[in-house]
């Protein structure tokens, strides 16, 4: 297993957010977390990416454990990937120095040195033109795009994804789950946060719901979408797909 | 209605109109500020030996005892003297002003002499180098060689900035500070190593404010061709000024003038003279 | 799309319209008010002296060498305390920012020195460490007035620009500070390439009045011996017995200040334009 997530547990004050969790995620598969707002998905994801620290439980990442809280999550933190809902781009840097801002300070790399490789991900994602810009003179899903080229920069083992279209203009989704379907092709590792049913059906090998900070039910995309066991993931699917 | 309060004020008026005609000599009548007083403004505080304590009412202090002979001789009793608080700056803005005359170790110079009224001098003072044991321990001499090559320090507001110029013309530039207390911390801090006052002040400092203050020299008042002369202040064109000079003078004639001097201001003559 | 050959939209010619408008008022308003004032006040009988006291043009031409000669002491004063604030005042502001706990005493000594350096007057703190420290033995040079008044003011006023810092330092969302710390980026780094370059930006504005605030205040320094601008002008006033030279230097300090705020407003909405 790439990642493995045991038991984990994860409190802020007296609210229990995260309620013993536990997930496998094979190399090179996609997993789609879905659930209620506030069941505990964005939690999930940077509490694996070390943001927040775990109460307790164990997640393991090839094969060593990463959560334990006395390692340094510094060098843990850049083997894994996440794109916010909200893109983050540094807003008082063009696009290609939000790219290059993390690479140049940690692997001590020259602006010369990345610049092969950064051009050739902006080109991959449509943005070649848009180097050059700042946040503020992007479309959403241009911002988006940049934001999850400045995450591959690191050219991390696994990426997640926490709802990354949900601030998007209906008609500028599309292009960015088109990356996330070609980094799929890449056998990238993923993990993300969604609400866009159709797509979790379509491209996700994997489909989690969160009940309540637990994995209330987990399996391929046609057993959760067609043939859901839980009560309360049926009402869930009921009240996002409408009823068919 | 007659309150008993109004009563009470009414008789006091008479009370005061009747004495003022026997108070006011016939030199000041009608001119001072308040009929039949003299009011005269001294400084917040005043200083020894000025004025003792800080209470000029008491005739105690030169300053205070001069006001009192000056008053006499115009015909006020102490009883017709008042006393107000007055900076400098308030004798020399335009206005009114609260006060008949102002005597706070002023010195008389021509510039200011434009703008406001001088009486005449009421006393002649010799300035002074005032400076600590460690300074004099430190090979400082009464000489102008010596004095030159000291870290210099004197109080902004007196006339002892250009006389610091004209009399000792320091190396490097002086440090100013805003009043005695302020001279005495940086002659302490060892941020200047004199400061050049009138000799009184300079005397009171060294005995009373400044550890191990010493007067190392002073310049006779011969020595300035401008020599520190210290006058009432009044508004300029104040019609009592030839009363108050007339009461000045008389003071000088009558030898009331040194006898003050030799009551209220310390010995000088045990301070060297500079060379 | 309008031709440009065809003459203004309708819009613009009604701004047009606006504008003048406007213009000839502020004239009207702006001639009437100061007509009032050249007019009327040397009608009062007061006038005379107020002028001779504060507008003495003899006066000006007399003191005016000396006291442009004495700012260039304020002007250097200015010139060295600026940059030790802000490198202190910036540290302090980091100071107060550290999370670890065990760093904990270092974020109290933070909010104790700003409380205190911006409880205490400023005058009082010159005073202090003017006198005071030099008073406790120190020798030539290092109980220099100038040192001394420069560490008075660089400590006052790196509270109070530690205070501005920081609240640009909280104005940066939490979530600026999450994406750099995601991609692996140390805290220091995250701190020094993320979030303080858009915190500082932020707080120039009110930084600008404090170093306003500061000009004026380099003044105190003479109250422990340096024969600044406004002591200058304090002993001409005894000297001449008049107010004219605080008037002069009042002028000398706004020929400096003015454009400097302007150019300082200028390069901000610059800055702000070319942001949008
Ligand atoms: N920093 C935090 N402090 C306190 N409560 C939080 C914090 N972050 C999230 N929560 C709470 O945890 C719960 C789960 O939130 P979240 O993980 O964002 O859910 P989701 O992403 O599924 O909508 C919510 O009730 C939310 O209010
Ligand atoms: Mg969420």
């Amino acid at each position: 297993m790439k990642l493995q997530v045991k038991n984990v547990h994860k409190s802020f004050g007296h609210t229990k957010v995260l309620n013993g969790i536990s997930l496998d995620v094979a190399e090179g598969e996609m997993t789609c977390l879905i659930g209620a707002s506030g069941s505990g998905k964005s939690t999930l994801l940077r509490c694996i990416n070390l943001l927040e620290p775990v109460d307790d439980g164990e997640i393991w990442l090839d094969g060593a454990e990463i959560a334990d809280p006395a390692l340094d999550p510094q060098p843990i933190r850049q083997r894994i990937g996440i794109v916010f809902q909200s893109f983050n781009l540094f807003p008082h840097m063009t696009a290609e120095e939000n790219v290059m801002l993390a690479p140049r300070r940690i692997f001590k790399t020259s602006r010369d040195a990345l610049r092969p490789t950064v051009e050739e991900l902006f080109d991959r994602f449509g943005l070649k033109d848009r180097m050059h810009h700042y946040p503020d003179q992007l479309s959403g899903g241009q911002q988006q795009r940049v934001a999850i080229v400045r995450a591959l920069a690191m050219k991390p083992e696994i990426m997640l994804f926490d709802e990354i279209t949900s601030a998007l203009d209906p008609e500028l989704v599309n292009e960015v789950l088109q990356v996330l379907k070609s980094l799929k092709q890449d056998g990238m590792t993923m993990v993300l946060a969604t609400h866009e049913m159709a797509f979790a059906r379509d491209v996700a090998d994997k489909v989690c719901f969160l009940d309540k900070g637990s994995i209330l039910e987990q399996g391929t995309p046609a057993d959760i979408f067609s043939n859901p066991r839980q009560e309360r993931t049926r009402d869930f699917l009921a009240r996002v797909l409408g009823p068919r | 209605m007659t309150s008993p309060l109004k009563l009470m004020a009414l008789a006091a008026a008479l009370s005061v109109s009747a004495s003022t005609a026997l108070a006011a000599g016939p030199c000041a009548t009608g001119k001072t500020l308040h009929d039949g007083t003299l009011t005269i403004a001294t400084g917040n505080p005043a200083y020894f030996p000025w004025v003792i304590d800080d209470a000029p009412e008491s005739g105690k202090g030169f300053e205070a005892a001069v006001a009192y002979a000056v008053a006499g001789k115009m015909g006020f009793d102490a009883d017709h003297v008042s006393w107000v608080r007055a900076s400098f700056d308030e004798s020399i803005q335009p206005g009114a002003k609260n006060f008949d005359v102002n005597m706070q170790q002023f010195s008389i110079t021509a510039d200011r002499d434009k703008v406001v009224d001088f009486s005449a001098p009421y006393y002649t003072s010799a300035m002074a180098v005032l400076t600590t044991k460690q300074i004099v321990e430190g090979g400082a001499k009464p000489t102008l060689d010596s004095l030159r090559k000291l870290k210099w320090g004197a109080q902004a507001s007196t006339t002892a900035v250009p006389m610091l110029v004209g009399l000792v013309n320091p190396d490097s530039d002086p440090m100013l500070y805003n009043d005695n207390a302020d001279v005495s911390a940086a002659l302490q801090a060892g941020q200047i190593d004199a400061a050049l006052f009138d000799l009184p002040t300079a005397l009171f400092l060294a005995a009373v404010t400044v550890n191990d203050g010493v007067v190392l020299g002073q310049f006779p008042a011969e020595r300035s061709t401008n020599p520190d002369q210290f006058g009432m202040l009044m508004e300029e064109g104040n019609p009592l000024k030839f009363c108050i000079d007339e009461a000045i003078n008389a003071l000088k004639q009558d030898g009331t003038l040194a006898k003050l001097e030799a009551t209220w201001l310390a010995e000088s003559t045990g301070v060297p003279v500079i060379k | 799309m309008s031709d440009s050959n065809k003459g203004p939209t309708r819009r613009q010619a009604h701004e047009r319209k606006l504008k003048r408008r406007s213009m000839i008022l502020a004239a009207i308003s702006t001639s009437v008010v100061v007509a009032a004032l050249v007019i009327l006040i040397p009608l009062t009988p007061g006038w005379e002296r107020v002028k001779q006291s504060f507008f003495n043009w003899d006066i000006v031409v007399r003191t005016f060498p000396k006291l442009l000669n004495a700012f260039l002491l304020d002007v250097a004063i200015f010139a060295w305390s600026v940059p030790l604030i802000a490198a202190l005042g910036l540290a302090i502001a980091l100071a107060r920012d550290v999370r670890d706990p065990v760093f904990y005493p270092l974020r109290l000594f933070g909010i104790l020195y700003t409380d205190i350096f911006r409880g205490v007057p400023v005058v009082l703190v010159v005073y202090l460490i003017g006198f005071g420290i030099p008073g406790l033995g120190l020798q030539r040079p290092f109980n220099s007035p100038y040192l001394w008044g420069t560490v008075a003011l660089v400590l006052t006023y790196a509270a109070y620009v530690a205070e501005i810092f920081r609240s640009g330092i909280e104005s940066i969302h939490a979530s600026q500070r999450n994406a750099a710390l995601s991609l692996g980026m140390s805290p220091s780094d995250t701190m020094r390439f993320v979030i303080l370059p858009q915190a500082i930006r932020r707080v120039v504005p009110a930084q600008m009045n404090i170093l306003i605030a500061l000009q004026k205040d380099v003044a105190l320094l003479s109250f422990i011996g340096p024969v600044e601008i406004f002591r200058q002008a304090g002993v001409f006033k005894s000297l001449l017995a008049s107010f004219t030279p605080y008037v002069v230097a009042a002028a000398i300090f706004l020929v400096v200040t003015i454009p400097a705020t302007r150019l300082a407003d200028h390069m901000l909405a610059k800055q702000n334009r070319a942001r949008s």
